[in-house]
Order: C-alpha cells, then structure tokens, then sequence
C-alpha cells in the first residue's frame, strides 16, 4: 500500500466513523475539539484501523494529542505497515 | 500510622523529604533513596497489624510472580495468553476475595491499599499483553506498586509514566519547581481535607469530631424534616470532595517532592456540565483507568464481534459494565452497586441524549442551557453522593418499614 492510497483509505474511514465530510478538508484540525471524535469514536477508529490496515493499536500506546488529526492518525499507521 | 492523617505521619514524611530534597537539588536520581524511604514508610503503615501486613506480602508475592510469568511469555514470543490469563486472575483473586469476604464480615486477605495496588498490578499485565511494556526491573515493578506517597488511596499513577519520572536526573531549577509545587500542593491538600472537610463533617455529625465553635449542625437548621435530608445530601458532597481532593493533593504534593509527577485526581468537578464532563473531573485517574482498561477493551471486544446492532447500543453497554465494575470495586453492598448502577445508567442515558436530541445538538453552546445542563447535573451528582453515603437506602427502609 502506497502513501497515497493509505491516505484515501484513512480519509474513508474517518469519514464513515465521524458521519462528516470536514475530515476531507482540515487535515491537521483537532477532530475531538472540533466536535468530530470522541472518546467512543475513537475506539472505533482503532477497531477499523486493525481491520483495514491490520495494524493494531492498544489504547494506551498513544497518547490522544498524537493521534487528534487526519495527518496524525496517517502518521500512526504509517510507522507501523 | 495513618497516611495523611496521623500527626506522626507528618513527622515521619518531613523528615523522609529532607534527603530526597538534597538529591534532587544536587541534580542526582532520587529513584532508590525513594524506594528506601517507600519501604520504610509502608513498613510503620504495617507496623501495628502484622494480619495486613502478611496480606501485603502475599498479594506482592503473587502479583510479582504473575508480571514474571507474562513478561516471560512475551519476551520468549510465545506470548501465551493462558499464561496472561492465568496471571490477571491470580493478581486480581486478593482483591475478589477480599471484597467477598467482606460481604460475610470475613477479613480476608485484607491490606490498606489492595484496590489501589491491584489497579497498578493489572495496569503493568495488560500493557505487557498489549507489547507495551517489554522490560520491567525488580526494584522498578515494587518501587512503582509500593511508591507510598500513592499508596493508601491514590491516584492511580501508570507505570511507564512513573519509570520515565523515578529515572529522571532533573535539572536545579526543575526540581526547585516540582519540589516549591509539591509543597504547596501538600499545604493545599492540608486545608482542604484537615479544615474544610473537618468543618463540614463537623456539620454532618457533631459528635464525631472534636466540637468546633461556630459550626452549625445540620440537624439543628429548623423547618420540616425534608429540608434536613437535603441539606445533609449537600453537606455530604462538600465534605466528600474536601476530605478526597485534599487527601489526593497532599498525595500529589508528597509525589512531587520525590520528583515523581503524580497525575492530579480533580479539576472543579462541581463545574461539571455533564455527567461525562463530571467524570473526567472526579476521582480522574480512577475513571481514566477505567476507561482505558475497561470501557474501551469492551467497545473494542463488542465492536469486533458485533455483538450490539448499533454503535450507541454498544456505548451504552460499555458504560453500564464499566460504573457497574466501579460500584463493585467500592466494595459489594446495596449502596455501592447501587451507586455503579445509578452513574451507569446515567452514563448511558446522557450518550444517547447527547446522541439523538435535535433540541441539545441546537442549543449546547448557548448560554442558559449550560446553566440549566450545570444546575441538573449537581442534583444528579448530589443524589449519587447520597446513594453513596447510604443516606438514600436508609431514607427509603425507613418509608418502606413505615
């Protein structure tokens, strides 16, 4: 998987986990301060991100301020393919 | 002796800081002075009850063996998971045992401190589990479980975080910060738990303090009955968040003067908005905790195996399980998981509300609601409090045997 198909995928993601289309736009926006995640949905972008990327991320490996934007959570998964 | 509330305590903790203060403004690694200083502090903790500290030992035996048996498991690559579940159930069966027992008046396996020492154990098992932890000294596991600043109630620090700090060798001027905060968090946490508190349980119940002139009593305020209840329910709630926040800060503060950064347990729960936002206030590194090891394992399981039709469904489940769990952690009586119960449900319903109603998602930001969304949430929590207390059990025997 290339940079920019896993870009494309994360983008789908998020927009599926946070029913909004702004994920599309501000990539280095705070998701939870700008009201798109929340403690719950963030749990699901770790379930989802295990099942597309088969990457797996405990929920205490990384801290919420390294993983609360678009770029950020590409970043995650991107250390760890 | 009692932690933070003996005066030998006090003594014992001044004279204990003297030498962690000289390492830390000489630039040195206060880890195994503190250590030392743990030891002995939890050692006079033990002093007078050789049944406590028996159960001590067998719980650091057993919770010991069973990070070893994990650790090696992983290190090998086996990474078996009977192993890992085996050791989770051995480190947890004291404190299950223990709350057990105490249910049929049995003191079982008892210590000062078992709740607090088994969050740390189960915190250090599944982050091994999760690859997170991939090394653990000896004297790095006990001087994190035994760190007796934390000991008796809190807050829950994390190991890794607690690591990083006890094997910092800080600056003259960093320490000289943690160390000037500390002392006044220690003063702080002082006139909070041993005035404030005092006065307000002064109120609640006379008799049970020394009498302080000047303090009314509650149940001396005049008009009907009802009046009475409610203003012990209110009462109650201050002398609860006094006695607990100061009793944390002086934790804090003692942390921060063996260089070790103590998360805080409190940030003006009684600013709550919402009950979600009265959480991440209250008793902080317990529903963290909670949230991180409980909640989020379950909407993780859950989601996987879609076992809910509906991502709200399995939030609200999730929240049920996770108060339910707190409530029975307090210990297994009517009030406490009743308690659980209560803030689940509450839990619950607040995520659906928040969720679903077009009327909340329009008028959040404005003015009069927050102010509404406050005043409704203090009740709430107040009445929890009283459920707490066992104010409200008792108030509700009493309609009920007439």
């Amino acid at each position: 998987m290339d940079r920019n198909e896993l870009e494309a995928e994360v983008l789908d993601m998020l927009e599926d986990i946070c029913d909004d289309e702004a994920v599309r736009e501000e990539r280095d926006i705070d998701l939870f301060a700008a009201g798109l995640l929340d403690s719950l949905a963030a749990i699901e972008v770790l379930v989802e991100i295990e099942e597309r990327f088969d990457v797996d991320i405990a929920p205490t490996a990384v801290e919420r301020t390294e993983m609360n934007t678009v770029n950020k959570i590409i970043e995650q998964i991107a250390v760890r393919l | 002796m009692g932690f933070y509330t003996s005066p030998s305590f006090f003594v014992a903790l001044a004279a204990a800081v003297v030498p962690a203060a000289v390492l830390g403004f000489t630039e040195r690694r206060i880890k195994y002075y503190g250590f030392a200083a743990s030891c002995v502090m939890v050692g006079l903790l033990f002093a007078g009850s050789p049944a406590g500290a028996a159960a001590f030992a067998v719980f650091l035996a057993v919770a010991f063996t069973s990070m070893r048996a994990t650790l090696g498991s992983w290190k090998s690559g086996r990474k078996s998971m009977a192993v890992y579940r085996a050791s989770l159930a051995a480190t947890v069966a004291p404190l299950v045992i223990y709350k057990v027992g105490a249910v049929f008046d049995a003191n079982l396996l008892g210590f000062i401190g078992i709740s607090y020492l088994t969050f740390k154990a189960v915190q250090v098992l599944i982050e091994i589990r999760d690859g997170l932890i991939d090394d653990l000294g000896v004297v790095d596991y006990l001087y994190f479980l035994t760190f007796f600043a934390t000991f008796t109630s809190g807050p829950i620090d994390r190991s890794r975080r607690f690591r990083e700090d006890a094997d910092r060798r800080f600056s003259r001027s960093e320490y000289a910060d943690l160390f000037s905060r500390g002392v006044l968090f220690l003063l702080a946490g002082a006139v909070s738990q041993l005035v404030l508190a005092t006065i307000a349980q002064t109120a609640l119940d006379p008799s049970a303090t020394a009498q302080l002139a000047g303090v009314p009593a509650v149940i001396s305020i005049p008009g009907p009955a009802p009046v009475r209840v409610i203003a012990r329910a209110y009462v109650y709630a201050l002398y609860l968040f006094f006695d607990f926040a100061g009793y944390s800060l002086m934790a804090v503060g003692a942390s921060y003067c063996f260089g070790i950064a103590t998360p805080q347990n409190f940030r003006a729960p009684f600013a709550a908005l919402d009950m979600k936002d009265f959480w991440n206030r209250w008793h902080i590194t317990l529903s963290t905790w909670l949230r991180d090891f409980v909640f989020m394992r379950f909407v993780r399981m859950a989601s996987k195996r879609k076992l809910f039709s509906s991502r709200l469904h399995t939030a609200c489940t999730a929240y049920m399980v996770d108060m339910v769990l707190m409530g029975a952690w307090h210990g297994l009586t009517l009030d406490y998981l009743a308690y659980g119960l209560y803030h689940g449900v509450l839990l619950a319903l607040t995520e659906v509300y928040q969720k679903r109603s077009a009327f909340y998602k329009r008028n959040k930001r404005k003015r009069w609601y927050r102010v509404l969304s406050w005043f409704v949430t203090m009740q709430l929590v107040v009445i929890g409090f009283a459920l707490f207390s066992g104010q409200l059990t008792h108030i509700i025997e009493r309609i009920i045997h007439g």
